[in-house]
């Protein structure tokens, strides 16, 4: 039961990588798509966790704490880069 | 399970790499090669390489997005002063 | 034992359904601010929801799961402040529905709205 709820779940995360695909193709200026680049990268901090989950490695989880560590700073980098500085 | 994972983040991968190719601007096409090396490093990660897919995700998604906006940067200021 | 692991399987599926509605937002959403709003506020508690529901459901990886935790606590509002002040100040207009914007009346500028023709 427990691990039938952990696939429905990862399934609506899937889903999510689609529809913030979806807002990247569509976003008519550069905001948009770093707002989708955003979401993409929480998502996939959230996706390395389930699948760490799924083959049961615990090393995994250091992969993810690498993502979100160093996942925001092109995000800030590309925000300077919209408003001029860098 | 590892073989959904596999499709989507595959297809939403091709997707981003179209994207970096046909966009017109600067900034959206370096957007969407961050994006490429993001999933990059997802799909590292399911093919069991973690050493892989952390240096990925350092260096794809991290530095070469900040080298190329640097780069960018650079060179409009510079065609500025002219 | 089981009624642990049902928790936690619970509490990640409720944090997967933020993610979920956090994604379908940045897609419906009418405006920037407002994808961002609901990109960043809806996908830091589903992240949060999630991390804590697998680390309830595998007990032992509960202490990285509150180290990954705080780091999206202390990272993803960064990066949504930065990129809604760079949006802000390129001009960047915003949705009709706009009542307020008291970042423009204070500098005394119009409220940039966006065009007439574009029927939301």
């Amino acid at each position: 039961m427990a691990e039938f709820i952990i696939h429905l779940a990862t399934f609506i995360v899937l889903f999510g990588v689609i529809l913030a695909s979806v807002r990247f193709i569509k976003g008519p200026t550069a905001a948009d798509r770093t707002v989708a680049l955003d979401v993409l990268t929480i998502i996939s901090t959230a996706l390395i966790v389930l699948i760490a989950l799924f083959v049961n490695r615990v090393i995994y989880l250091d992969v993810a704490l690498v993502y979100a560590i160093l996942s925001f700073i092109g995000v800030i980098a590309v925000a300077r880069f919209i408003e001029g500085g860098l | 399970m590892i073989a959904w994972f596999i499709g989507v983040l595959g297809i939403a991968m091709i997707v981003g790499a179209l994207a970096a190719v046909h966009l017109k601007q600067t900034v959206p096409a370096i957007i969407a090669a961050g994006i490429v090396s993001l999933f990059a490093s997802v799909l590292y990660l399911l093919l069991a390489a973690p050493d892989v897919a952390m240096t990925e995700a350092a260096i794809g998604a991290g530095l070469s997005t900040v080298i190329f906006l640097y780069a960018v940067y650079k060179t409009r200021s510079g065609e500025s002063e002219k | 034992m089981a009624i642990r692991e049902l928790l936690g399987s619970i509490i990640a599926l409720i944090g997967s359904l933020f993610l979920f509605l956090g994604a379908l937002g940045i897609v419906r959403m009418p405006d920037l601010y407002n994808r961002m709003q609901t990109g960043t506020k809806s996908t830091t508690l589903g992240t949060i929801l999630t991390l804590l529901g697998i680390g309830i459901y595998r007990l032992e990886w509960l202490p990285q799961m509150l180290i990954l935790i705080a780091f999206i606590l202390a990272t993803n509002p960064v990066s949504s402040h930065t990129l809604a002040r760079a949006a802000h100040f390129t001009g960047i207009p915003l949705t009709r529905k706009t009542v307020a914007d008291k970042l423009a009346e204070e500098e005394h500028r119009p409220i940039p709205v966006e065009e007439e023709e574009e029927v939301v």
